[in-house]
């Protein structure tokens, strides 16, 4: 399936240079005594490069098989990563480039969502909120519950974040997995 | 289904109306006089990259349709006025460009044109920020050339860089496919993809167009002895508001003109569209000494309202017209 500029919105997935490609931002620019174009900010769905590409309007792109799918994280097997679609139970697995930095939010039987490109995971989004146990960290200091200052703490998934002193081993914690915050005692 | 409502909410068109208002007193004052010229003609704008609307005349409704062109904007039928003796003339008024729609693009718009005897392009530049200032409140308006926008913009000095060189520059900001042929499409692309979003925050004449962008403007020789369209355009809040000519007079280069555009046209296999010979016949008459500029209504009111999307300031947006 091929798009022409005119076509040309904000979440289109398309082929370029050979890699997929997601449209972030997508503007008409049309001077007045000039060729008009289709100005558009592009993320490549491999490495997660963002750049701007112009389109002639007589231009025409490939569209790409990109699809976002709901699935359930199973388990890591040393190598690959393992996901179901939960109601069909088909399941896919997805190597550590495609699963990069989730892999530090994945909990097995949390919901996830899958990009798949030509049936393939090539990237994983976490939920933006996550709930993890902490693993290790230093003891609490009992009461000191409003005063600032933070400790390391180790998580399940064997991510590190910052957290406040209170917070004591077995606790479980709300993560924001955007920016890797500490939210609140889940 | 709510989709019957305006685009625009009903506070917004009623400034607008104050604006538009406020246009039709200031060439009162000036005795302009407004001219309500016809936009639907048997001829189209000859501008390779303006594309005119077809639409299909029938002298009763099982008849072979004529097909006819709305007018991209007022400039031949308000020449042929000028040449007829009219005097100073605006017209404010829709007109319709194909294909045209973004976020600063309707294809049916309002443009506001006028034309003042006797003056130069610079003397219209003054004309021009006089009306701007009333409408935005802006400050003066500061006077750049071509080459020196893009000299202070980009570094880049236009007599000394080749067409590589201004395709590698326009690569490291936006990337696009496009050969090496066409000087003034590159120069085209790093306007509008890179200068114009640069001059956002400030307005500014651009002044002295190179003389292969010169449309129907004269072709004067600047300061340095170099050949340049006695042309300009306005940008404010990083659009171009409005364009203007110190008017080419000459039948037989107008003529050069329109041909060279079909040339262009054929050669992209772009629609050959018949050509507006009443034109030059006016020309040819004789067209008096004058300056004339387009401006963009819909974009003045966006910058009065302080509002992004042109559908904020129109009733009904092409979607939804």
């Amino acid at each position: 399936m091929g798009y022409s500029a005119n076509q040309l919105k904000n979440g289109l997935k398309v082929m370029l240079e050979g890699d997929p490609c997601a449209m972030q931002d997508v503007e008409f620019v049309k001077p007045g005594k000039g060729q008009a174009f289709t100005r558009v900010k592009m993320r490549n769905l491999l490495t997660g490069r963002v750049w701007e590409r112009t389109f002639k309007s007589n231009e025409s792109v490939e569209g790409a098989d990109v699809m976002d799918r709901d699935m359930e994280y199973l388990y890591n097997d040393g190598e690959l990563y393992h996901f179901m679609v939960p109601v069909t139970f088909e399941q896919y697995a997805a190597d550590e480039t495609a699963v990069g930095d989730a892999a530090k939010w994945l909990k097995e039987n949390d919901t996830c969502m899958v990009t798949l490109w030509n049936d393939n995971p090539i990237a994983i989004t976490t939920a933006n909120f996550v709930e993890l146990e902490v693993v290790e960290t230093d003891p609490g200091l009992k009461g000191d519950t409003a005063q600032g200052g933070s400790k390391p703490a180790k998580l399940s998934t064997g991510a590190s974040v910052r957290v406040p002193l209170f917070i004591e081993q077995g606790d479980i914690l709300k993560i924001d997995t955007r920016t890797g915050d500490y939210v609140s005692r889940a | 289904m709510s989709d019957w409502k305006p685009t625009a909410c009903i506070e917004n068109l009623h400034k607008r109306a104050a604006v538009l208002a406020l246009i039709r007193q200031y060439f009162a004052e000036r005795q302009v006089i407004e001219v309500d010229a016809a936009v639907l003609s048997q001829c189209a704008v000859s501008d390779p990259f303006i594309d005119s609307l077809e639409v299909s005349f029938r002298s009763y409704p099982e008849a072979k349709a004529e097909i006819c062109y709305l007018q991209t904007s007022p400039e031949y039928a308000m020449k042929r006025l000028l040449a007829a003796g009219s005097g100073s003339i605006y017209q404010m008024g829709k007109v319709f460009r194909n294909g045209e729609e973004g976020r600063f693009h309707n294809p049916e718009f309002t443009m506001l044109e006028w034309y003042r005897l006797g003056l130069d392009d610079n003397e219209l530049m003054d004309d021009v920020e006089r009306l701007v200032r009333l409408v935005l409140g802006v400050g003066p308006i500061r006077r750049c050339t071509y080459n020196s926008i893009f000299l202070e913009k980009l570094g880049i000095d236009l007599l000394k860089t080749s067409t590589a060189e201004l395709a590698a520059v326009m690569r490291q900001h936006v990337e696009v496919d496009m050969g090496l042929e066409d000087r003034d499409a590159w120069l085209n692309l790093l306007m509008s993809h890179v200068v114009e979003p640069l001059l956002k925050d400030e307005p500014v004449f651009v002044t002295d167009y190179p003389s292969s962008q010169s449309a129907l403007a004269r072709i004067k020789e600047n300061s340095t002895g170099e050949l340049v369209a006695a042309r300009f355009e306005l940008f404010v809040g990083g659009m171009e508001l409005a364009n203007g000519y110190h008017e080419l007079t000459d039948p037989k280069e107008q003529q050069r003109r329109l041909d060279a555009d079909q040339l262009t046209r054929q050669s992209l296999a772009l629609p050959q569209r018949p050509l507006e010979q009443r034109l030059v016949a006016a020309l040819d008459y004789g067209l008096p000494d004058c300056a004339g500029v387009a401006l963009g209504v819909d974009r003045l009111v966006m910058l009065a309202l302080q509002v992004s999307h042109i559908k904020e300031v129109i009733p009904f947006a092409f979607r939804n017209a």
